[in-house]
């Protein structure tokens, strides 16, 4: 990759040290030393969210935008603090762009029950592609069978990326909104969004971009990216699980009717109706994950501290001595081999399921993920019902990539391949 | 590694490289499509009883080591037993692969089926090695309804 030679050198022993932030690293599993490589899935948490989390619930926790309290107040002033340094991680306009979810589903959930049902009408069209993790097709699905929408998709080539070739004949005047992955969480393919994006913005499309896989490896943002709305969840970003973000252009938000009724989400009610809070209160009803939002905003400056541009440069490298070592396995099929990639590899082996491969490498303390990925419709294209998925991040180390190739060639020694 | 030489025994990977009986039956009587949605195995299982007997089984469809072996001796060991037998073997299957790893498993019953013992150290393979024998409860039941792991 050309990236590589322009990549500023590498301090491989400032990513030791960041190995050490990471406690669950140290263990052993089965007797061995774990070898993680399964953060496309979930990553694992530095101590420094671990501690803002308890400490906070130790030390600051109450509910928020309701007591007037010290505790409450305070609370309340460490929750909007985080969701300035979301907007300024992803570099949104305003903090009224930002909205708490429960994660990446529930952001794109949001779009779909607000937006599309106010907006979409029976034979308009969502373009979507073939790529996309459950998440952002089954939402759509059940909205196109509710308002009696189409549903189109950009497909894949044999290569296993968006085939592009006829990319302007799947938009027609009753497209009304496109919504991709950034990056492919069953293949690890960056897709190519600022091309997809630029034919939707030429028709005045809005654009969703399902960020879980992209966030926790690239700089993003939003703006340079020239999205509407983009997804992702805390719990890839090295935070914790029950918290996720959408960030939405204020203007379309705006016009958006709320989705859920609750608390926080009202300005003043009566028996008979009831005035909605603004931006970006209206979309959040109920007391949200309060101790997780301090957990997201703890890793949010965790990675700041790094440098994002640290940890892409880092991924780049490491990725590509991994296809360099993965490809040369006896035996070994690479899911989209010559995608531009992010944080994860899909491959096959002669003769071995991937269940079965999992299982070998589990014994020797290394995790992967075997199956279909939640994205059932890319193994369909490929004509398989499965693969395996090694993912990395950045406490991921070349010894890790060793141990994988090591374990694979057990996989070979047990079944033959 | 011991553990791990438990569940992949001889003759499971001689079953899971060469599934005997692996085939469509045209003239089956009785059929079921078994998957599991964690992996998205899908297996089919044909069944021929005649006169109240398990005349001819077959199956088709793919999956890891474990699922295939597990239909292959399935088809294997059913072939004569009546369906009561039938019911018998699977539930004392299924309960042998369930079993709690502290307490010696009851394979009295099983006979070749015992090597599936060593999947109660992997919960997660459980289903992938029980999953032919839910479809096989499909199939006597005749039921149009997959069989589902979950």
């Amino acid at each position: 990759m050309s990236i590589r030679s322009e990549s500023p050198k590498l301090d491989t022993e400032r990513l030791k040290d960041l190995r050490e932030d990471f406690p669950i690293l140290k263990q052993q599993v089965r007797g061995k030393r774990l070898v993680f490589l399964d953060s496309a899935a979930s990553a694992q948490k530095p101590r420094q969210v671990i501690d803002a989390m308890s400490r906070f619930q130790e030390e600051g926790y109450a509910n928020i935008h309701r007591g007037v309290y010290e505790l409450s107040a305070q609370a309340t002033l460490a929750f909007e603090d985080v969701r300035e340094k979301v907007r300024r991680f992803i570099n949104a306009s305003e903090t009224a762009e930002i909205i708490f979810t429960r994660g990446t589903t529930e952001s794109i959930n949001l779009v779909a029950q607000s937006f599309g049902r106010s907006r979409l009408r029976e034979g308009d069209e969502i373009l979507l592609t073939e790529m996309e993790h459950h998440s952002n097709l089954v939402p759509w699905q059940m909205l196109a069978a509710e308002k009696q929408l189409k549903l189109r998709f950009i497909r894949m080539n044999d290569e296993g990326e968006l085939d592009l070739s006829s990319l302007g004949e799947l938009f027609n005047e009753r497209t009304k909104l496109l919504t991709l992955g950034h990056v492919s969480n069953a293949l690890g393919n960056l897709q190519p969004v600022r091309e997809i994006i630029a034919e939707a913005r030429r028709r005045n499309i809005p654009v969703l971009l399902d960020g879980a896989q992209a966030v926790p490896h690239l700089p993003v943002d939003v703006r340079e990216l020239d999205c509407d709305f983009y997804a992702f969840s805390a719990h890839k970003l090295y935070g914790p699980t029950g918290i996720g973000v959408l960030y939405g252009r204020k203007e379309l938000l705006e016009k958006m009717p709320p989705w859920q009724g609750g608390g926080d989400m009202i300005r003043s009610v009566t028996l008979e109706e009831t005035f909605f809070n603004t931006l970006p209160w209206k979309f959040e009803a109920g007391t949200p994950a309060i101790s997780e939002v301090m957990g997201l905003g703890a890793a949010i400056d965790y990675l700041e501290a790094v440098g994002m541009e640290y940890l892409h440069t880092y991924g780049i490298e490491l990725m590509a001595y991994a296809m360099e070592i993965l490809g040369a396995q006896p035996g070994m099929r690479i899911v989209a081999p010559k995608a531009e990639r992010v944080g994860a590899i899909s491959f096959l082996m002669d003769d071995a399921h991937p269940h079965d491969i999992a299982t070998i490498l589990d014994a020797e303390g290394i995790a992967v993920r075997a199956g279909h990925h939640c994205a059932q419709p890319v193994m369909d294209a490929m004509g398989v019902s499965g693969t395996t998925r090694a993912s990395f991040a950045f406490y991921n180390t070349r010894e890790d990539v060793d141990a994988l190739a090591a374990g694979l060639a057990k996989v070979r020694e047990m079944f033959g391949a | 590694m011991s553990e791990l030489r438990d569940l992949y025994q001889e003759v499971i990977l001689d079953h899971g490289r060469r599934p005997r009986n692996h085939r469509k039956m045209e003239d089956a009587t009785n059929s079921a499509e078994g998957h599991n949605p964690l992996c998205g195995d899908q297996l089919t299982l044909y069944l021929k009883m005649e006169v109240g007997r398990v005349a001819d089984l077959s199956f088709e469809g793919s999956g890891c080591a474990i699922s295939t072996a597990s239909a292959s001796m399935l088809t294997g060991v059913l072939v004569g037993k009546s369906e009561a037998e039938a019911r018998e073997l699977l539930e004392a299957f299924v309960e042998m692969t369930t079993a709690p790893t502290d307490v010696e498993p009851d394979d009295s019953k099983l006979g070749k089926l015992a090597v599936f013992a060593g999947v109660r150290e992997f919960p997660m393979r459980v289903k992938c090695a029980t999953l032919c024998w839910h479809t096989l409860e499909s199939a006597l039941n005749d039921s149009d309804e997959a069989a589902s792991t979950e």
